[in-house]
């Protein structure tokens, strides 16, 4: 495996925000969840990962829960908020506004 | 919701951020754990599993940086951190801190102080209802221009019934009396007014017991009804409620206490105890439109200018004029709005003292820059690595600026304390200010206190701030000890500062003087008659009891004679109001032997009643002819004497002996007096030009004009220790007979001049403090230069330089500054002294005394504060200042 692709800019709060949508997860169970769906091609860093999280919790997209995780210590557990979910089809929107034209740049050469 | 979800973590982020914090690191730990399991259960063995998990989370500490910024508050987190960083630093060096806050405490407090008065006196509107919409009524003759003149009381009568431009229009006038009890309580003389019966309306006033005035009340003849205010109600009646509708006697006349006005109603000066009706204090013939002494107040219609309701009463007054030909009665009226008719005296002394507190807060502020600029020069090198670190400029001017913040709050806390005492010692102290009632500290002075505090941060701390952290920070690093050229920008920003500052002493200590100049100009006006050892005691006799000539004769005879005869009196004389004491009143006259001039045109002097042995008792000059007799008395008084002014005025180049005068003394019909002596001039009013005087015997007695007597008495001994003696003479003429106005000639020119005399000080303080204050500047700033320069004149010494030529180089450096400053100043000074020409007296705006005495004592101040470096500069041992690298 090579140098991990960088994530493009400001994709990350997408994927964070499409990976809560199903469940709420905690930090590291985001990152993993990102790599396996991704093949490993996107690998999330810890140094931007909690940062966005972060970020997404001060913003209310997202809410940060303390719960008791399955071997019985205290985890914190992301979930999507309802704002979360309505931001998440806006980013989608607008990734896909974005590939689709940058694939039209590089298709058109 | 989502504002709920933010609201929450804000919350969470501000109070509970240390278990946020915690929580952060529990995040990471079992992040790590979840890696570490994961590379065990590829088959790493633990140790590894765990090297390769750590490794791959990378710098924990910036991973906890990075998150962190993501929070809200950091804003707060950093200046928290600044402030922390702040004050530890001040503490590090408390005489440093100490001065700095000191300094700046002094100047908020004044500040604050004055802004407080000022407030309250000139921008708050008065307490009556909308006092926007009030003005008051002049009338104005044509040939005084710009002149205010009282209303006659058939002005104001006719305004109001026959002009429509006004809601409504009121009137008052002064007033005053003997109060006296019906049982014999101690008599007391009382300040009054009289107004008419719609004036608490047109104000807006209710009053707090009782009812105000009835139409019916406010006519010749009728019942007499009083109201009281809320002092006299409580310092003669001890609040009792039982007082209304019972009779009190005033000059020996009963009337009936209909109400008590509000304690915080003090219009037009908080000496008036009590109000009466106004058209019943006039005789029926004197509701005239010649006799002027009447104030009137006037209520704006909604939506209606002022300008156009005036025009309307001017057209009126007009034809007023017009019927009344050839006797005083203006042409226009005019009007200005009551807050300014009320703040007029103390508007210009009131402004100048704030202006010169703003000089006083400019300058504090420039001497903590300066103090701040030398700490600044100190932590060059630390800012210098903190900037090569990575410290951004914009942090480190951050944290400078936190700095004289933090002196500048705690500066202005000690302020307004300071202030809270100081204005409530300048409303109790500060005898003419009007208003004094309402002079408190509230809401919108403490906001203006708080802009003044980052004020004064910012223009203390930015210059310094800006300085201490240029670019050049390689060049500050590189700098060693030994290099002088260093210092030399920042010694320049010193200079400059230091320049401002002596400008700006200078223009408060020109303004200063020539104030206090003028006072003391006031404080030793010649009042044309004795001062020293003189007593005067006020009486009036009440109409009603002395209601003969014969009666108010005996009395003031049987007075004199009792009074000439205690121990220590050397003399004693009659006059209704002595030099110094006020204008009491003026007649309009004619000279029989001079051909009528223009109609309009009256002749006009101050009269005075005397008795005959005034003159000589308080030696005042005869100048040409006599003085009256004994028999100038009752019907046989057919004489008057002048005064130079009047001579001089009237009878240029003339013999004004055996010349007539006609005139009314009671406002009757005119009768012709014969001239029989000039006397010397006094003053009536200190500050006041001289006025021409025209002096009749009170021996006449008339009951209306010559029933209110000073008695001066020339003292052998203490004049204070003879107060008692007379008034048991008076009371044992007249148990019922109040004495007022018991002062010495001393009492009564320092009365005049108080308020005066209160500014002057007040301006003379704040000048000293800015002197002071310069210098604490200039010796700062020399000591700074003489130890950066240390080893350049130890080398100097070395190479053979004197040490009074060290010393030269030293006072030159200092006085350059002072030099440039004190040019400055004295522009500034002179444009001053121009702005507050109107409140001088006797002093001329330039005047050349002032400004030589001023520079002088700012060149000598500079010379000592620049000495003392100077001196320590020359005692420089040279190898001691080389060895010192």
């Amino acid at each position: 495996m090579g140098k991990p692709n960088d994530l493009v800019q400001g994709t990350l709060d997408l994927l964070i925000l499409k990976t809560l949508s199903l469940d709420p997860k905690h930090g590291w169970a985001i990152a993993k969840r990102i790599e396996q769906i991704s093949n490993d091609v996107l690998q999330v860093q810890q140094g931007s990962l909690y940062p966005a999280l972060h970020r997404l919790e001060q913003q209310g997209w997202i809410r940060g829960k303390w719960t008791e995780s399955e071997t019985g210590r205290e985890v914190k557990f992301y979930s999507l908020t309802s704002a979360g979910l309505a931001r998440l089809e806006k980013e989608k929107e607008s990734w896909k506004r974005l590939s689709a034209a940058i694939d039209l740049v590089v298709d058109s050469l | 919701m989502r504002w709920l979800n933010r609201a929450r973590v804000s919350f969470l982020m501000l109070f509970r951020r240390g278990t946020e914090k915690s929580r952060l690191n529990r995040e990471f730990e079992f992040h790590l754990e979840q890696q570490i399991a994961d590379n065990v259960s590829h088959g790493m063995d633990p140790e590894q599993a765990r090297v390769a998990a750590i490794r791959l989370f990378g710098n924990p500490a910036l991973l906890e940086e990075n998150t962190h910024s993501e929070w809200t508050w950091n804003w707060l987190e950093g200046i928290w951190r600044d402030l922390r960083y702040g004050s530890r630093t001040l503490l590090r060096t408390p005489g440093f801190s100490l001065t700095a806050i000191l300094v700046i405490a002094l100047g908020i407090g004044a500040t604050a102080s004055l802004f407080t008065v000022v407030r309250s006196v000139l921008l708050r509107p008065l307490p009556f209802r909308d006092p926007d919409k009030l003005v008051m009524l002049y009338e104005r003759f044509r040939e005084a221009k710009d002149s205010y003149n009282v209303v006659a009381p058939a002005d104001f009568r006719d305004w109001r019934a026959q002009t429509h431009g006004f809601e409504d229009m009121a009137a008052w006038r002064w007033w005053g009396g003997n109060l006296s009890g019906d049982h014999g309580e101690l008599p007391e003389v009382v300040a009054a007014a009289a107004g008419s019966w719609n004036l608490f309306s047109v104000l807006g006033v209710q009053p707090v017991l009782g009812r105000t005035f009835t139409p019916d009340e406010d006519r010749i003849g009728a019942n007499d009804v009083v109201i009281l205010s809320w002092s006299l109600f409580q310092s003669r009646y001890s609040g009792d409620k039982d007082i209304l509708g019972k009779q009190i006697r005033i000059d020996s006349k009963p009337r009936t206490v209909v109400g008590v006005l509000p304690a915080w109603f003090t219009y037009p000066d908080p000496v008036v105890k009590l109000w009466v009706p106004y058209v019943p204090t006039f005789k029926a013939e004197n509701i005239r439109p010649d006799s002027h002494q009447s104030f009137v107040i006037a209520r704006l219609r909604d939506k209606q200018s002022a300008a156009a309701a005036v025009k309307e009463v001017s057209a009126l007054q007009y034809q007023i004029h017009m019927q009344n030909l050839g006797k005083p009665v203006a042409e226009d009226v005019v009007s200005k709005p009551m807050i300014e008719d009320v703040v007029e005296d103390v508007k210009t002394p009131l402004i100048v003292l704030m202006c010169s507190v703003g000089c006083m807060l400019l300058i504090a502020c420039l001497n903590v820059s300066n103090l701040l600029v030398a700490r600044g020069a100190a932590r060059r090198k630390e800012v210098a690595i903190r900037g090569a670190l990575g410290g951004s400029r914009r942090k480190l001017i951050q944290e400078q600026m936190t700095e004289s913040l933090l002196i500048s709050v705690a500066g202005g806390i000690l302020g307004l304390l300071l202030s809270f005492l100081a204005t409530k010692w300048l409303a109790t102290h500060w005898s003419d200010l009007p208003r004094a009632d309402a002079i408190r500290v509230d809401g919108t002075v403490l906001v203006f206190s708080l802009a003044v505090v980052f004020l004064t941060a910012l223009l203390a701390g930015l210059l310094p701030a800006i300085s201490t952290t240029g670019k050049n920070l390689l060049g500050t690093l590189q700098d060693s000890a030994r290099s002088i050229g260093g210092t030399v920008s920042r010694a320049t920003l010193r200079k400059t500062l230091l320049t401002a500052e002596i400008a700006l002493t200078v223009v408060l200590l020109v303004s200063a003087g020539l104030l206090f100049r003028s006072f003391i100009h006031l404080r030793t006006s010649d009042l044309g008659c004795v001062t020293d050892h003189v007593l005067t005691v006020r009486y009036g006799l009440p109409e009603k009891k002395y209601d003969s000539p014969e009666k108010v004769l005996a009395f003031h005879e049987a007075l004199l004679q009792r009074v000439r005869s205690l121990p220590g009196v050397r003399a004693a004389a009659l006059v209704s109001t002595a030099p110094g004491a006020g204008y009491e009143g003026d007649n309009v006259f004619t000279i029989p032997e001079h051909p009528q001039q223009g109609p309009s045109l009256e002749l006009d002097a101050l009269t005075r009643k005397i008795d005959p042995g005034y003159f000589s008792a308080l030696e005042i000059p005869l100048l040409r002819g006599r003085f009256f007799t004994e028999e100038d008395r009752l019907e046989r008084m057919q004489h008057v004497i002048i005064s130079k002014k009047f001579a001089d005025k009237f009878f240029p180049g003339e013999n004004p002996l055996g010349k007539h005068v006609s005139i009314s003394f009671t406002g009757n019909t005119r009768q012709s007096y014969e001239i029989i002596g000039v006397v010397g001039d006094t003053i009536h009013d200190i500050g006041q030009p001289i006025k021409a005087t025209i002096y009749r015997s009170i021996l006449n007695g008339d009951p209306r004009i010559d029933s209110m007597a000073t008695i001066v008495v020339r003292a052998a001994v203490e004049p204070l220790s003879l107060s008692m003696p007379i008034q048991r003479q008076v009371s044992a003429l007249d148990p019922e007979l109040p004495v007022y106005d018991v002062l010495t000639m001393q009492q009564i020119i320092g009365k005049a001049t108080a308020s005066k005399s209160f500014s002057a000080s007040l301006v003379l303080g704040f000048a000293l403090l800015s002197l002071i204050l310069a210098a604490v500047g200039l010796y700062g700033v020399l000591s700074y230069l003489v130890s950066q320069r240390a080893s350049e004149i130890g080398i100097r010494m070395a190479l053979g330089a004197q040490r009074s030529e060290v010393l030269r180089l030293v006072l030159v450096d200092g006085m350059r500054p002072v030099a440039i400053g004190l040019i400055l100043g004295l522009a500034g000074g002179a444009a001053t002294g121009l702005l507050i020409k109107s409140i001088l007296y006797g002093t001329r705006p330039l005047d050349p005394g002032v400004f030589v005495a001023m520079a002088g004592s700012l060149l000598l101040t500079a010379l000592i504060a620049s000495a003392v470096p100077a001196l320590r500069a020359c005692r420089i041992e040279p190898v001691q200042a080389l060895r010192l690298e």
